[in-house]
């Protein structure tokens, strides 16, 4: 902890801030996507195994303070909102340190009959408007593997991913299940070199790793998630889906996460049945990203630490 | 004794690894995307002062290493334990070559240093960053050569070698920072 009044962001960090709030807000209205206020405490939670939410007693019943406003940003859409926005806080329990601090700043939107590569090219767009133009570098999540450690991430056996985590990590790994593990290489190995100087693009991830994301087939005929990511500076910026809408698939999804949330002992949150109605009614066809603003802040200004661009990191509340 | 999670490791914090007692160095948290959180950490194994890197999970934790620095008086040297005091408690505990390494020349009778205890013996010792030694060789000293650059080698009371000013004299007393080795000042005696 850091026992001092002051804010972890200097003065032209702040105004940094604002002005990089007030280009996104001008971006957004120039392509006519609409701003909204989602709340941020809702009786339900994002069920993915490794997001914890914060719970909280609100008088009437526990609370869940959100960790993205995807729920919330899906039923205006089924609602037809038409491409929505929303550019506020959201929250991760348990989550600080360098690039991590439990409250942060999202921003997310959704473009209903948007493709998958319209949005990665959208998404660029925004990121060059904010940071500025780069190359941009499109690669799989397996041609990331196979350079960096020679195999497929979609074929390679347990006891293959097990011996090389185990001598990366330099700790033994059996109570790492698959994604952990592909995670653990990822964050070790390749995260750090990704987007030097460049947006990289990664796309096919795993689909168990698909979230809220439809999947489909790779050249290999893999089962993929139509997911990407882009990362620049070896930072994790942007977050986007190719939004599954199935309600059916949403309840099989919700299942097998608590069924991982159990084995690790967490808490279930209850299942968001008012998002499973709003897909069950129609949810168009639609992609959705979420950025994590502050990292582009941390780039902008060639921060060390989150703290560097937030008026108070969780070491100073 | 106590636990530490991921999330209460900080710098300088003393835990148990591997049955040995390490201090903790560097911590960082990392997350890909919505995978499982880890921690990087680096630590320094007190007993062979070697650098670790370990991954663990977020949220694991390690019990705390019994490990406490202590300002104690030096004694005397017996030729094969150095012998210090606490000066609160009168309380003397032994500390052999090993544990006291290179910071033996910086050691005067009756200084005070850091001794890190673990489980009650000496693990380590840690000179004052400032020493104050009686130089017992050098070269004569150049008279007028006060200003200008350019050193000699000087050898102190404690066995130490430093490098000195030109003008400096056998039997005087200098400041040394035992960090860097380097000379600070000529102590007006």
């Amino acid at each position: 902890m850091v026992r001092d009044w002051r804010p972890g962001a200097s003065q032209p960090a702040l105004v940094a801030r604002a002005r990089m709030l007030e280009k996104t807000r001008r971006f957004f209205k120039r392509l006519e996507v609409l701003e909204v206020d989602t709340p941020l405490l809702a009786a339900t939670a994002a069920s993915d195994p490794h997001l914890d939410a914060l719970s909280l007693e609100t008088g009437n019943g526990v609370g869940y303070l959100q960790t993205s406003p995807e729920h919330a940003l899906k039923r205006l859409v089924a609602a037809g909102s038409g491409p929505v926005y929303q550019l506020g806080k959201a929250f991760r329990a348990a989550e600080n340190g360098n690039r991590h601090n439990h409250e942060f700043t999202m921003l997310e939107w959704y473009r209903p009959k948007f493709t998958l590569s319209k949005m990665i090219a959208e998404t660029v767009d925004l990121l060059s408007a904010l940071l500025g133009k780069r190359d941009v570098r499109k690669v799989s999540y397996r041609q990331l593997f196979e350079s960096a450690f020679d195999f497929d991430p979609h074929r390679v056996s347990d006891r293959e991913l097990q011996t090389v985590a185990q001598e990366l990590a330099q700790r033994s790994v059996r109570d790492l299940d698959r994604d952990d593990l592909l995670n653990l290489l990822m964050a070790m190995k390749i995260e750090p070199n990704l987007g030097a100087g460049e947006f990289t693009v990664v796309t096919e991830w795993p689909a168990s790793q698909a979230a809220l994301a439809e999947v489909g087939r790779d050249k290999a005929d893999n089962p993929v998630a139509l997911r990407f990511e882009i990362y620049a500076d070896g930072y994790e910026l942007a977050n986007g889906y190719d939004e599954l809408r199935s309600a059916g698939a949403l309840r099989r999804r919700y299942q097998q996460d608590c069924e991982r949330r159990r084995a690790l002992g967490k808490a279930l949150p209850p299942l968001d049945t008012r998002l499973l109605d709003a897909m069950a009614s129609g949810l168009p066809q639609c992609c959705g990203v979420a950025v994590g603003f502050d990292r582009l802040l941390m780039i902008q200004l060639g921060a060390t630490s989150i703290d560097e661009v937030l008026a108070f990191s969780a070491a100073r509340i | 004794m106590a636990n530490y999670s991921t999330s209460e490791f900080r710098s300088g914090l003393k835990v148990m690894l591997d049955g040995e007692p390490c201090s903790i160095l560097e911590n960082e948290f990392v997350k890909p995307g919505k995978g499982q959180a880890f921690n990087r950490v680096r630590l320094r194994n007190l007993n062979s002062g070697r650098v670790w890197d370990r991954t663990f999970k977020s949220g694991e934790s390690l019990e705390a290493a019994d490990v406490m620095d202590t300002e104690m008086e030096y004694l005397y040297n017996d030729g094969e334990f150095y012998h210090f005091m606490d000066p609160n408690t009168f309380e003397q505990v032994q500390a052999d070559l090993k544990a006291v390494a290179d910071t033996g020349l910086w050691l005067k009778e009756q200084d005070k240093c850091t001794v890190t205890l673990y489980n009650g013996a000496p693990l380590s010792v840690t000179p004052a960053n400032f020493v104050e030694l009686e130089i017992t060789e050098t070269d004569p000293g150049l008279k007028g050569d006060t200003a200008q650059g350019g050193t000699k080698p000087a050898t102190l009371s404690t066995g130490a070698t430093v490098k000195v000013p030109l003008f400096i004299n056998q039997g005087e007393i200098i400041k040394v920072d035992t960090r860097s080795g380097e000379y600070v000042s000529r102590v007006k005696s």
